[in-house]
């Protein structure tokens, strides 16, 4: 599994010891790198991606090692993002909908409460379709946006991977915390599984499943 | 634009020179004449002016700090002791780790969100300087009172610069502490620490030897933000906060990260011989710092220094703060390989100088020559002061007015009530307002944060070995006896480290003192340094390293005198670690040390009545000693499944956040002959409560017994109760407690 490092990434290490743990192997991938290393599925981990000054994401979508995954992932390879990553495949078009600062305007971390809606992506299907997991949350810019017509399309397709209960933390539209692509290859994810593989260091181990399904495979 | 040279300094001798505007005084400007035998020219003049401010050169507390070093304790757990950017202790099986707390006072009051994120940043920096990898921060944070309206401004913009840069560098924040008194209102506290981890042969040190090797600057370019910060902001005391915004720094906490990343690469490809972060005083410390402690020479082609603005006079090039900055030793032959990394990772870095063997730092200026000092006499021969000391007249007043007949609750009503009225003053209630914008979980190694008692992270994924850290310091114990106060406040930290399980090993500290010109602040200063000296001579723990604050305060009113004091463990095992929250069903809840009847001081003398007097709880280290022994041994050992130290507002205050914490009920009985009052308010030092497991308790109990540690069986942990429950007394729901504790920080400053 790949884990792509761009310069302000920060939980690119968290990503792949959560690859480990789960039994996979983390391959890291860096930034300017054209070609994906022959790798099998794709990792875009947490953090300000060249700082993000302009907009979460902005930036990163016109990295090199982006072409290839934009190109790969139309082809089918599995595509993870987290946090800044998912607002990176928003930027790419891999995704539809944008992320927004917070309602509350402030960062926020915490050990969330989210509902697996659909367990059939190849991320998620370690799951069960309603299952509740605890996953920390930690963003500035949360709050998943989209047009209504979006929303519904999604909502009707059965797209949104996972939403917020207890709780939106960020004033995500209809409590979205995740959504895939319509084959199911990508998902972009706020929260943050790869800190909920271990008990000791995370909320606990309710996020392994994002990352086991290919070692169990 | 004209440049002062040496040349020209040595024709026109008796030039007036604006030093007064830049804080030196006439005995300092003659000093200066001397060691060089004719006047400073004006670069010199910048460099002695902010190298022998209070910030940088300690003029005020050097002859007071000596203590740290003539009674440091013998121990075989320092590698690097006081005196280099931080100090570094040995955690065993080859790790080092060093940390270091910083103070950034002045700026945050000015600008509240910038001062408190280059807070963060320059503390990093410091801990990068030594070769580790920074893999935790944590924060110290005082304010006038939670009600007040500046402190609506300041709190939000010092919490949000704090995790804003923070977050950015990926370095989770494992604790600290927030406390609002009156006293901090018009100069508030922002004290940040930063913890790093390394091997034991990768220590970094400040130093420029090797006559030939190159000196390269790397990071930011150098622009006019934080134009004599030191001298300005951080050496006087301060009035107008707008006028002063220009000597404020600007972070941009993208530029660390990648400065970060590139340079552990340069340290694990050992491209370098010495290096010194860019921080207070910028170029003028950094070179004169690498050179006294290194060969002694060094020659600085400053025109090479990238800028951003061109127009930036040599004067102001080498007093700049511009953030983000760092120097390096490189011997010739790695120059290419150390200019790759920096490629690599987008990091400007220009070769500005060499290192020589004249024994002067000589800087030019487009071929000029503009400095020509021996460079100890700036970074190290600075003055010393003898400030005049005297125990303010007040002091005896707060024993003899010590609130002893202060109206005290006594049924079962009034007791619930006081609970409820304590849990819910903002020193103790919940604090997740400002923790919940802290990332504590990114680099995935940290065990225990907020709101434990320490903050815990594993040194690395591939060992069990882990550091715990505690910040502590109680102004109001300090005011009333400021040697017992900063006692207590060393105390707390250290027992805080070992209720999490971790040895106790050394202690970092920030000192943050009103005007040392006014000799009350200075008998305040002496009695405190002393009392910390003493203290950690008797614990074995010696002092690594720390930063003194003076001129906190406004016009004539000081803040509370407030030692900072920051104590590190280590762990062997981190998942034997003992957290705070009640959670086995039936596990009996022991009162370990003695309550006695103390109240100075106290949150419920404050809370309830207003009142600060009467003295401090008396401190007994070799008590706190056997304490954290039982505690660490206990925890190594399995006797204890939980583990909360009792400080402010004493045992209420850690039942409640054990019962909060764990989401479980408690049955508590008062033990006979105790006044229940006293039993739970009390601030005593040198106690915790602990929870052992049914099966334990034989083993634990006769531990205790062994050991003389007074041990008091109070009550039992109930998983399936929603209430904390006094016996006799009075019974609270959790969701009360909860209500009561859990709003105070989110009404006042979600508004």
């Amino acid at each position: 599994m790949g884990v792509v490092t761009f310069p302000g990434s920060l939980d690119d290490r968290d990503a792949a010891r959560a690859v480990r743990v789960a039994g996979g192997e983390a391959v890291p991938l860096w930034h300017g790198d054209s070609t994906l290393s022959e790798v099998d599925a794709v990792i875009l981990p947490g953090g300000f991606s060249y700082g993000d000054y302009l907009r979460a994401g902005a930036i990163a979508r016109f990295a090199p090692v982006m072409e290839a995954i934009v190109k790969a992932a139309k082809d089918g390879l599995p595509v993870l993002g987290i946090c800044n990553g998912f607002q990176v495949l928003c930027e790419s078009h891999l995704l539809p909908g944008a992320l927004i600062r917070n309602d509350h305007r402030k960062f926020v971390c915490r050990d969330q409460r989210l509902i697996v809606e659909n367990a059939s992506t190849h991320w998620t299907a370690g799951y069960q379709k309603g299952q509740e997991i605890v996953v920390p949350i930690k963003n500035g810019e949360g709050g998943y946006v989209a047009d209504e017509h979006v929303l519904d399309m999604l909502e009707a397709e059965g797209r949104v991977v996972a939403r917020y209960t207890d709780g939106n933390p960020n004033g995500s539209l209809r409590d979205i915390a995740g959504i895939t692509n319509e084959a199911g290859n990508v998902v972009g994810l706020m929260p943050h599984p790869e800190h909920a593989v271990e008990a000791l260091t995370g909320s606990g181990t309710d996020g392994l499943g994002f990352f086991s399904w290919m070692s169990g495979k | 634009m004209t440049i002062d040279t040496v040349k020209a300094a040595k024709k026109s001798s008796k030039q007036e020179q604006p030093y007064t505007e830049l804080g030196l005084k006439d005995d300092e400007y003659e000093r200066i004449r001397q060691i060089l035998g004719r006047r400073p020219t004006s670069s010199e003049l910048t460099m002695y002016s902010v190298m022998w401010s209070e910030h940088c050169s300690y003029k005020s507390s050097k002859i007071h700090l000596k203590q740290f070093a003539d009674k440091a304790p013998k121990t075989d757990a320092l590698l690097v002791g006081i005196g280099e950017n931080a100090g570094v202790v040995d955690a065993g099986e080859g790790w080092a780790v060093t940390f270091k707390i910083e103070s950034h006072n002045h700026p945050s009051f000015v600008e509240p969100y910038q001062g408190a994120a280059t807070g963060v940043g320059g503390i990093v920096r410091d801990i990068l300087t030594m070769g580790a990898r920074p893999v935790a921060v944590m924060d110290s944070l005082r304010f006038g009172k939670a009600d007040a309206h500046d402190t609506g401004r300041l709190l939000p913009g010092v919490v949000a610069g704090v995790g804003g840069y923070g977050n950015c560098l990926g370095l989770p924040n494992i604790g600290g502490e927030v406390f609002f008194d009156e006293s901090y209102a018009g100069n508030p506290l922002v004290n940040a620490l930063c913890v790093g981890v390394m091997r034991t042969d990768a220590i970094k040190l400040a130093s420029a030897k090797g006559k030939g090797n190159k000196v390269i600057l790397f990071g930011a370019k150098t622009g006019r933000d934080g134009i004599g910060g030191v001298s300005v902001l951080a050496s006087a005391t301060f009035e107008d906060g707008d006028a002063k915004r220009p000597s404020v720094q600007v972070g941009d906490p993208f530029a660390e990260k990648v400065l970060i990343e590139c340079c552990l690469e340069i340290f694990a490809a050992d491209l370098v011989t010495g290096i010194q972060d860019l921080g207070g005083a910028g170029l003028s410390c950094a070179t004169t710092e690498l050179a006294s402690a290194g060969d002694g020479g060094m020659r600085i082609d400053l025109d090479r220094v990238p800028l951003r603005e061109a127009s930036m006079a040599p004067e102001e090039v080498l007093a700049s703060e511009s953030q983000e900055r760092m120097c390096a030793i490189v011997e010739p032959g790695k120059v290419d390989a150390f200019l790759e990394v920096c490629r690599k990772w987008d990091v400007l870095a220009t070769v500005i100088g060499e290192v020589t063997n004249t024994g002067r730092l000589q800087i030019y200026w487009n071929g000029d020559q503009i400095v020509d000092v021996p460079p100890r006499t700036v970074a190290h021969e600075g003055p010393v002061y003898e400030r005049p000391i005297q125990k303010p007249p007040e002091q005896d007043a707060y024993v003899r007015h010590d609130g002893s007949k202060l109206p005290r609750p006594r049924t079962g009503d009034e007791l619930r009530d006081t609970l409820l009225k304590v849990m819910a003053s903002p020193n103790i209630a919940d604090k997740s307002w400002v923790t919940d914008q802290y990332d504590r979980y990114v680099l995935g190694n940290t065990v225990l944060a907020q709101p434990e008692d320490a903050g815990m992270v594993r040194l690395s994924e591939d060992t069990n070995r882990g550091v715990a850290i505690s910040t502590d310091g109680n102004g109001r114990y300090t005011l009333l006896d400021p040697y017992v106060g900063a006692q207590l406040a060393l105390a707390e930290a250290y027992r805080n480290v070992a209720t999490t399980g971790a040895r106790p090993l050394a202690v970092t500290n920030c000192l943050n003192f009103g005007s040392p010109e006014d000799p009350g602040v200075m008998w305040q200063f002496s009695e405190a340094v002393r009392g910390l000296a003493d203290g950690c001579q008797q614990l074995g723990i010696p002092v690594t390293g720390g930063n003194v604050s003076f001129y906190n305060q406004t016009g004539h009113s000081s803040i509370l005198p407030t030692p900072v004091i920051g104590v590190l463990g280590v762990i062997d095992d981190v998942t034997r670690r003992t957290p705070h929250a009640f959670r086995t069903d039936g596990a009996h809840i022991y009162l370990l040390g003695d309550t006695r009847d103390e109240f100075g001081g106290s949150e419920w003398m404050d809370v309830v009545h207003g009142f600060v007097g009467g003295k401090p709880p008396a401190v007994d280290l070799e008590r706190e000693r056997l304490l954290a022994d039982v505690l660490v041994d206990a925890s190594r050992d399995g006797m204890i499944d939980s583990a909360h130290d009792l400080a402010d507002a004493g045992l209420a205050a850690a039942l409640v956040e054990s019962c909060l914490h764990g989401h479980a009920g408690a049955r508590v009985a008062v033990p006979d002959g105790v006044d229940p009052f006293v039993f739970l308010f009390a601030e005593s030092a040198g106690r915790a409560i602990v929870t052992v497991p049914r099966s334990e308790e034989a083993r634990f109990t006769e531990l205790c017994a062994a050991r003389g540690l007074p041990h008091t069986s109070i009550g039992i942990v109930d998983l399936l109760s929603a209430d904390l429950e006094l016996q006799d007394d009075f019974s609270v729901s959790l969701a009360e407690l909860r209500a009561a504790w859990s709003t105070p920080l989110r009404t006042l400053f979600d508004a």
